[in-house]
């Protein structure tokens, strides 16, 4: 174990409260340390980002923001995260954990006890990380193209592509939340944080083509989800409005066309 | 839980298959090989499971599909608990996740550059692909494997390139032992281990297949 042979009295609480070994005073102990314990390297406008904040809202857990300048980077970020010098970093005591989706993992597994983040059956859980690199790998980089094309015709191009992207991903839905009202069942999981996290990005994209990308029309189902995701206490207050989004990309669209998460 | 029947679609050259063998083996699970033809025509059943990627490997177990290899080994690591491939600690197994999407991310790709490429864009490939494998090399740092004193989870998900390294070798004119011994010293580790003797293709014939393919292409 390798915290237990680094002496390290959280991380033996780890192994034992993640073993389901911990008497309850031992429980509340780590609860109470682990709170104080987290800090989190982000910005408010990162989709990446949220996904963490919705992962640590669904446990309860406090945790310092700190937040992350980007141009240039921070000390903190280039030490913890040396290898992509990307946000989110969580960090837990001294420990950094990278990449948004392995985080969100990271906090189900470590707080085990509270509301269940991933399914606990291993084939609905190989669905939801299916599902969850599918959104990585065409869904937000669609999104981005849209919002980072010049010409008409490319706009078109992504757009056609993004809507080919909704249809299967209504189709997930309508398979996995098998008729309840998220992706994770009664209650928002690890998909719905997935691809939750890019509403605030849709809909400023939205915005800005004059076109709805998740609406009624096409795709209802997804459409609704949209909404009660949206409304979920675990969301409230982190999507990022439109213009304000706006305000902060469109600068930086003009200065480069590669943009930092 | 029941076990139930366990069928792979598989491609002999496929690294990524290969992992999902491996993992297979490591848990001591039997199961059927189907092979693909992935040049003469994909079958019905791989475009009907897999419409999105149409890829190998597709992992059948109790007539459900598992796609994505490294996705299927961490449901093989789930479904299968004894000998576990993954860490205990949450922190390992995120440090593990971790490099197990570099892996993915950047290996394949990286080699691809080499034997895809004529001219100068083959030296850039070479360099570039090393620089990759420094990286990896720093993550195993001075330990037997990724995960430390036991072949794991990372340790699968890296195996399987090092049977097209000749390929990328000769292609590029280099020797991975020349800039990288401590991965030339895992790889000869790893190959000790049965399920890995087993499973991965003899090096020569996948430089036959790249050549075969490179042909093919009209590379070169």
């Amino acid at each position: 174990m390798e915290s237990a042979t680094n002496g390290d009295a959280i991380g033996i609480l780890e192994q034992l409260s993640y073993q389901n070994l911990l008497c309850p005073i031992g429980r509340l102990y780590m609860i109470l340390m682990a709170k104080s314990d987290l800090k989190l390297v982000g910005r408010w406008s990162s989709p990446f980002v949220m996904r963490v904040k919705i992962a640590l809202n669904i446990k309860s857990l406090d945790y310092e923001n700190f937040h992350e300048t980007l141009n240039p980077k921070s000390d903190l970020l280039l030490q913890s995260n040396p290898v992509y010098k990307k946000i989110p970093v969580l960090i837990h005591g001294d420990k950094p954990i990278c990449e948004s989706l392995i985080i969100v993992e990271y906090i189900d597994e470590v707080w085990s006890s509270a509301p269940s983040i991933l399914p606990s059956d291993p084939y609905d859980r190989s669905i939801a990380r299916f599902w969850a690199a599918y959104i990585d790998d065409k869904w937000f980089p669609t999104l981005k193209s849209i919002f980072l094309a010049d010409e008409e015709e490319s706009k078109k191009q992504y757009i056609k592509q993004l809507e080919e992207v909704v249809v299967r991903m209504e189709d997930a839905f309508l398979n996995i939340s098998k008729g309840k009202d998220f992706f994770g069942g009664n209650r928002i999981g690890y998909l719905d944080i997935a691809f939750g996290c890019f509403l605030g990005w849709m809909r400023m994209i939205e915005k800005l083509i004059g076109l709805k990308l998740i609406g009624e029309a096409k795709c209802p189902a997804l459409a609704k989800w949209a909404e009660r995701f949206a409304a979920d206490a675990a969301v409230e207050g982190l999507i990022p409005e439109s213009d304000k989004l706006i305000e902060l990309y469109n600068p930086l669209k003009l200065k480069s066309k590669a943009l930092a998460k | 839980m029941a076990k139930g029947e366990v069928k792979l679609l598989d491609f002999w050259a496929s690294p990524f298959c290969m992992r999902v063998k491996i993992a297979l083996a490591e848990k001591g699970v039997e199961h059927e090989d189907s092979q693909e033809d992935l040049f003469g025509g994909k079958s019905e059943l791989l475009l009907k499971t897999n419409p999105i990627h149409q890829k190998v490997p597709v992992l059948f177990h109790n007539g459900k599909a598992v796609l994505e290899s490294t996705i299927i080994v961490g449901y093989i690591d789930e479904v299968w608990p004894s000998n576990p491939l993954l860490p205990t600690c949450p922190h390992a197994r995120a440090q593990a996740r971790f490099w197990a999407d570099i892996i993915d991310k950047k290996v394949f790709e990286g080699g691809a550059k080499i034997w895809q490429s004529t001219g100068e864009a083959v030296e850039v490939g070479k360099k570039d692909f090393i620089e990759i494998l420094k990286q990896l090399e720093g993550a195993l740092g001075e330990k037997d494997y990724f995960g430390g004193d036991s072949f794991g989870f990372v340790d699968i998900i890296a195996i399987p390139f090092s049977s097209w390294f000749l390929a990328y070798e000769i292609f590029g004119g280099f020797k991975v032992e020349d800039h990288c011994p401590k991965i030339s010293a895992w790889i000869k580790r790893c190959l000790q281990r049965e399920s890995v003797a087993k499973v991965l293709p003899d090096p020569e014939r996948v430089y036959e297949f790249v050549t075969t393919f490179r042909k093919m292409q009209g590379i070169e």
